[in-house]
Parts: C-alpha cells; structure tokens; sequence
C-alpha cells in the first residue's frame, strides 16, 4: 500500500460509518480500542482524584482533612479504581486490541463479538463499582481482607465486590481473545519467531489472565456470599480461616500486576526498536523472558503474606522463587540497554518515555528483591516503602510505558501528528513529579511510616510535603497529554502511513488503518525488527 | 484439521463404564477403608473424567495444543491447592530443630 | 483468496462464515480452541471452590463426615446417572449434527436438555428438604451434635456455593441447548457446519465432569459411620 505522506486516506476505520450505533455495536477492534481509550482515561481521572485526596490529607501530620474513615475510603477506592479499572486493562484493551491483529497480518481478533461484549461488560463491572463509590463507599482497602470486609465493615463491599467480579470476566474474555487469535489467526509467513515482541507480550499476558483471573473472581464470590447470607468460609468465629482469602486473593493478584507490566514491556521493545533503528538484543531471550515471567508469576504470591501467619517453610520457598522472578525482567532490562547501544537512538517522546521505564523499572524491580527477602520485609511490609515499590513498577513502568506507547501509535490510530514540543515537556514533567512524589516514600517507608494511615509523626512531615508537592507536577503532566492529543487528532499534521520510519505490519498500512487493516493480506518472509535498512517491499 | 467421528458404540461403552464408576464409588463409601477411603473417591472420579474428557469430549482425538491446554489447566489447578496445602501443611513444623 | 468453501447463497462462502476468518475450517478451529479456553477458566473458577473445600475438610473431618451424612446419598446417585446420561445424549447429539441426522439430533439435544432439567429439579428438592432441616447458614442454621455446629456451617456453606454454582452452570447449559435447538431445527447445522454442536457439547460435558467430582467430595463422606436419619 502505497502511503501519501499529505493526504488522509479516503476511507478508513474511523469514518467508516458515523453513527452512535456504528461505534456501539461496532465488531472492528480498531473501534473497541477506541471504546475502552474513553472509558478507561475516564477510570483514570476518577482514581487521580482520590490520590489527589490521599496526597493532600498526608501534607500535614494531623488528620485533619477527613476523618480517619474517610481516608480509608479514599485509599480503597484509589486502589481499586488504578488497580481494577485502570492498570489491568490500560495496554491490553487499548493499544492490544488496537494493534495485535495489525502486527500479525489478521483483519481483526478472533472473536470480534467477544471483544466488543468484552467491553460492555467492563462498563457494566465499573457501573456496579461506581455505584459502590457514590454510596456508601468502600473502606476494606482494594485487597478486601477479610473478616473485616466479610464481617465488620459498614461499607458497600458486595456492590463493589460484584463490580470487580464482572470486570474480571472483560479480562477473561480479552485473554481469550487474545490467545485464540495468535494460534489461529496469523497471516502467511507470519511464524511465531517473526512476531513482534508486542504481540509475545500479549500473549503472555493472555495466558495469566485466563489462569488467575477465575481465581479472583470465585473468591469475590464467596466473600460475597459471606457477607450477605452469613455464610462461614473465612469467618474464624466458625473456624473459618482468613488467611485462606489471602492465599486466594494473592493467587490472582500477584500474577495480575505481571498482566500490568508485561504489555507495557511489550510497547517498550517495540519503542526501543524503532527508536534506536535496531534490531531487539536477543529476541528469542526477551520473547520467552515473557512466558518465564508469566509461569514464575503464579509461583510467588506468598510473598504478600509473610506476616500473615504462614508456615515459615512455604515464607522460604516464596521468597527464592520470587527472587527468581526478577530474573527474566532483568533479561528483558539488559537486552534493551543492549539494543540502545551503538543504536541511533532518537530522543523523541516515544523514546524518552521508553527510556524513563527502563530507569524507573529498575528501580521499583530491584526494590522488589528488597521485599522478597523475608528478614528485611518484616519491618518494611505495610510501609510506605511498599507504596513507592509497587508505584515505580505500576506509574514508572506500565504508566509511562502506556504514554510511551499512546504517542508512538497516535499517528497510526489517528492520522495525525502530535507536537513533540509539547510531548517531551509532558515527559519531563512526568518524569521530575514522578520521581519527587515516590522517592521520598522509600526513605518515609524506611523510616517506619505505615501505609493506610491517615496521620504521622510530624518529624516526617518534610518528606511527605515534597511527595505532595510532586503529585501535584505529576497530575500537570498526566493532564496535558489529554489537551494536546485532543488538540492534534482534529488539527494535527496528516501523518501519513509510516511517519517515524518504522518496522512493522502496522506501519505498512494506512494511518489511519481502513476496517479490515490491510487492502490485501500479506505473505510475511521477514523477521519483526528488520533495521537499520529494511528490504524493498517489507517496509511501506 | 480432520473431523473425527467418534462411532456411536464407542459413546456407549464409555457411558457404561461410567455408570460402573458411580456405582463402584458409591459401594466403597460405605466401606470403611480409613485413609483410603479419600484415594479409592478420588481416582474414581479422575477416571470418570478422563473418560469424558477423552471420548466424549474427543480429546484423544484432538491436536496436541488442545492436550496442552487441557493439562494446563488441571496443573494449574494443581498448583493452587498444592502451594496452597503446602503453606497448611508445613505450619506446624518448627525452624531449625 | 477464500479456498473452496461450501456453496451456499452466499456469494460463494458459507453463510456461517465471519468475514474475518478465510474459511469455515479456520473459524471451527479457533471456535473449538476459544471454548476449551473458557473451559480453563471455568477449572480455575471452581478449582478455588475446591481449594476451600480441601483445606476445611483437612481442619474438620469430623463435622465434615457429619454433614456429609445429612445429604440424600440416593438422591446424589441419581443426580449423577443423570448427569452422566444427559452426557451421552449430548454425545449422541454431536455424531447426528457430524452425520447430517438432523432428527436424531433435534431428538438427542430435547433428551439432554430433559435429563439436565430433572437434575436440577431434583436439586430444589434437595434445597428444600436443607431448608426444611435448618441447614442453610444464615437461614437459622441449626447442626446436631452442636459441639459441631460451626464447622458443619462451613461444610454447608461451601455445598451451596458449590452446587448453586454448578445448578447456574446447568441453567445457562440449558440456554445454550435451547440456541442449539433452535439452530438445528431451522436448518442452521449441518453436516459442514457441526461445530457450534460440538463445542457446545464441550460445556455441557465440563459441567458433567465438576459434578463428577462434588459428588463424591459432598455426598460420600462419613458413610460408614453409625445409623444416621437417612
């Protein structure tokens, strides 16, 4: 397909029909990816606006914003909403549906229906949790513990539970999707060794969510059931046991912050490529680091219960394999860094962000080891040493991984060009409040500060202030992606097909891609990351 | 991908054999076998479901990435109750003598 | 593009066929693949329901084979011939789609659909009969001997998650049938186009196979110990 760097081209995906019921009963992924791009920013800004609360509570020591209980609904319902709403579906639903049927050569998913359904029912899940929120709210923090969430609390835990319940069967149905459709649904050619490193993320991540997620959502089930028909499972007055919840909450939502990250690396591989012009350092160690992390992650998840009560033999054993965990992302760590060098690497804002990851990742990874050892995360487990980790890893690598990923992919999904002026600002924005708003959390968790508090001791107030003050530029930079990509999808420059000079299936289509992606299927010979110089015909 | 059809006397000796399954676990419960009693259930049950899954769910005559999706997920099945039991079980047991 | 497919009125393709698969093979494949998938799920779904089950029973093996005790072993057994029949009916059913038998399969998907309705029927009794006793926790549970009262509310309470559970699996099992009821008497499947039957069948025999283990986990415990009411 030809491209014309000037011109639109005249018909596709989004002008292919302009009705409501075009978009909503729409079978094309392009227009789910879309669908979700809507609803999950939207998710986004409502979990922004309670950490705007926690952030502004914790400026001063006393507790003198909200009441205690208040601030547990705060905290719980930014959990949920990030974690839920956000975080799990933000890679897979919109830049995965968008672009995994493209990069394989596929006209669209396996199962288009399911897709959109998938989509329906996300709405539906947040509806419930939403609902959850403007009522009574929801105070058990986002893990539900129980017996406090199947006896004790006040709050709306079954509507919330239920939402959070239906939510996980748009995972489910987006794994599916996703699993059937690179078996099934790759074009001639297109071997599993050619895939791009994107679409073995994906497909990683596919496979966690369909093993994990049922487990979730059969707990919530029976928590559900607990608490509205006094049934006895985790109640200890009837010898049920707590910790029984933990294990199976943990089952799922260990493997659940790896469906977060590994589509992220997915989008930093495919970012440091096309930004450094070369060919992936190792592509069958980063491919199958993805499988690994996958596999590993389901073997960890006592690590969150280390002073839960659990035997000490079994603390043992999940502390090794959660140390072993660490071992395929730092594969993927050092095959990027190896791809960047002597690489002619480009410093726009796709690869800044890329770049951003790969520091911030590291640092929240190998913080991780810090907790994975048992003797030091007895005194930093339920810190805020924990909240600046698992922030690092979630905002510095999947958020920024996200954003790296929006910009790079918007000429595609639009046709239009954003202002780089305005993207590298963004990321530094978000780099510098990034870093100001989590690293003190480290120092504070180290100094003892418990998370979930809504008060401190005032000696650490100076490092709460700066955590404050960084939330605020963060938020800044969070924020003006959404004026200017709004801007630039009306008035921005026509793209044209392959603007950043790429390889890919994606690229060899027009931006924005017609409805069925490629005018003809194509027959690939080639391998996934064919720089500096591509062949004649492989590239548009 | 060739479509296998399963012949129909096939499909009855199998529903047979589950038939004597249910009727052999049933008569073992009122056995008092102790500890065995859970083992006899269990295999039972295993062996009834691998009928299914084999024939009436045609797996023995499936492709091999269906075999791995089945197995799959009962070793995933596994892990959970394993890892699980294995922080239950291990409790007890004092560190270090 | 498109290889030969089956001619139907349809511009040369089948009418079946999504415009996003090449060929009806491709489709029945990865329709295939999609269920077994979901079936995966669905094992990890119950598998927690499981995972409890295990654990308390290890805890509270006696107030487990008390409990156990109180359900109606015969009406247990006849559950699971059922079951186990509805599953050969739905066997049947996916060889006369495969053979183009059309009336033999309206005839085996109504015999499935018969047998999964009178499980279900029995199963109310059975709710009723755990109503009337006083065993449904929450519902002025009561358990004799009361030294195990609590933990048999345990047991109970996981013996209604887990066949609520597996009755709502059944109903939307019956949903499914009544679709593929509908479709094989409109002409919709046919020897080329079996495979919404057979993966359909793939559903109903998982249900069949998580029955085959509740059975024995739920009804067959305790039943060797001394006289009990029934």
């Amino acid at each position: 397909m030809s491209s014309n760097t000037v011109l639109m081209p005249e018909r596709h995906y989004l002008n292919d029909g302009h009705s409501l019921k075009s978009w909503l009963l729409t079978k094309d992924h392009k227009r789910i990816a879309l669908l979700y791009l809507f609803a999950v920013t939207f998710f986004f800004l409502i979990g922004g606006a309670f950490a705007a609360m926690i952030r502004l509570e914790l400026a001063t020591p006393a507790g003198d914003l909200v009441s205690d209980e208040t601030y547990n609904k705060m905290f719980t319902m930014h959990g949920v909403m990030m974690v839920f709403f956000f975080l799990i579906p933000v890679v897979p639903a919109i830049l995965g549906n968008f672009l995994l049927p493209i990069m394989i050569g596929a006209k669209d998913l396996a199962f288009p229906k399911l897709n959109l359904a998938s989509w329906y029912i996300y709405m539906l899940g947040s509806f419930f949790t939403l609902y959850a929120i403007v009522t009574s709210g929801l105070d058990t923090g986002w893990t539900f513990y129980t017996p406090f969430s199947s006896t004790a609390s006040t709050t709306a835990v079954i509507p919330a539970g239920i939402g959070v319940f239906i939510n996980g069967f748009s995972s489910i149905l987006t794994g599916l999707n996703f699993i059937v459709t690179v078996h099934r649904m790759r074009a001639p050619g297109m071997t599993w060794f050619r895939m791009p490193l994107f679409v073995w993320a994906h497909y990683a991540t596919a496979i966690v969510m369909v093993l994990g997620t049922p487990v979730i959502a059969i707990t919530l089930v029976m928590l559900v059931a607990e608490r509205a028909f006094h049934f006895g499972i985790f109640d200890p007055a009837v010898g049920g046991d707590p910790v029984l919840f933990q294990h199976l909450f943990w089952f799922y939502s260990h493997p659940a912050v790896y469906i977060m990250i590994l589509p992220a690396m997915g989008v930093i591989s495919e970012l440091i490529a096309a930004g450094c012009r070369k060919q992936v350092f190792g592509y069958s160690f980063v491919a199958f680091s993805s499988l690994a992390i996958a596999v590993i992650g389901f073997l960890v998840w006592g690590h969150h219960m280390f002073v839960a009560g659990m035997s000490v033999y079994a603390a043992l054993v999940f502390s090794f394999l959660s140390f072993i965990v660490a071992i395929p992302s730092a594969v993927k760590v050092f095959n990027w860094t190896a791809t960047m060098y002597k690489g002619s690497v480009s410093w726009d804002t796709p690869m800044l962000y890329a770049i951003g990851f790969i520091g911030l990742f590291s640092i929240g990874g190998l913080t991780g080891l810090f907790l994975a050892s048992m003797g030091l995360d007895i005194h930093l487990t339920d810190t805020y040493f924990i909240v600046a980790h698992f922030h690092y890893v979630m905002v510095g690598g999947t958020i920024l991984a996200y954003l790296g990923g929006i910009h790079y992919w918007f000429p595609k999904m639009t046709g239009r060009m954003y202002s780089e002026f305005l993207g590298r600002l963004s990321a530094g924005i978000v780099f510098i409040g990034f870093n100001l708003t989590f690293f003190p959390q480290f120092i504070l968790g180290y100094l003892g500060m418990p998370r979930r508090y809504h008060t401190y001791p005032a000696d650490m107030q100076m490092l709460n202030v700066l955590s404050s003050a960084g939330a605020s530029i963060l938020a800044v930079g969070f924020t003006l992606p959404l004026f200017y990509l709004a801007y630039a999808w009306k008035y921005g420059p026509v793209a044209g097909s392959n603007p950043w000079g790429a390889v890919g299936l994606e690229w060899n289509t027009t931006s924005p891609p017609p409805t069925t992606n490629f005018e003809e299927t194509p027959v690939v010979t080639w391998d996934a990351y064919e720089y500096p110089t591509p062949v004649e015909g492989h590239v548009a | 991908m060739s479509e296998h059809i399963v012949p129909k006397s096939t499909y009855y000796a199998i529903f047979g054999a589950l038939m004597v399954g249910t009727a052999l676990t049933v008569g073992a419960a009122f056995v008092d076998l102790g500890p065995l009693n859970t083992i006899v259930a269990l295999s039972i049950a295993i062996t009834k479901a691998s009928l299914v899954v084999l024939f009436f769910m045609h797996v023995k005559y499936s492709p091999k990435l269906t075999w791995l999706v089945v197995i799959g997920s009962v070793f995933w099945l596994l892990l959970l109750l394993g890892i699980t039991l294995g922080d239950y079980l291990t409790r007890g047991m004092r560190t270090f003598g | 593009m498109l290889p030969e497919a089956v001619a139907h009125n349809h511009g040369g393709h089948h009418p079946m066929l999504a415009h996003h698969f090449d060929s009806l093979e491709e489709q029945n494949v990865a329709s295939t693949l999609g269920m077994w998938v979901f079936l995966v799920t669905e094992v990890l779904f119950f598998g927690g329901l499981f995972m409890a089950y295990t654990l308390y029973r290890m805890w509270y093996p006696d107030a487990f084979a008390l409990s156990s005790n109180e359900l109606d072993i015969r009406w247990g057994a006849f559950n699971t011939a059922v079951l186990i029949g509805s599953s050969l009916t739905m066997a049947l059913a996916v060889h006369a789609a495969q053979t183009g038998e059309r009336s033999k399969l309206v005839t085996f998907l109504i015999l499935t659909m018969v047998l999964g309705t009178v499980f279900l029927g029995v199963k109310g009794i059975e709710y009723a009969d755990k109503f009337e006793h006083h065993h449904v926790p929450g519902l002025n549970f009561h358990f004799e001997p009361v030294s195990e009262m609590a933990h048999a509310q345990i047991f109970f309470s996981l013996y209604f998650v887990m066949t609520g559970l597996h009755a709502i699996h059944m109903i939307v099992g019956l949903g499914i049938m009544t679709w593929m009821l509908v479709w094989s008497m409109n002409g919709t499947i046919t020897k080329e186009y079996a495979s919404p039957i057979e993966i359909s069948g793939l559903y109903w025999h998982f249900v069949d196979i998580v029955w085959i283990f509740l059975f024995p986990l739920l009804y067959l415990l305790g039943r060797t110990l001394p006289a009990v009411t029934h």
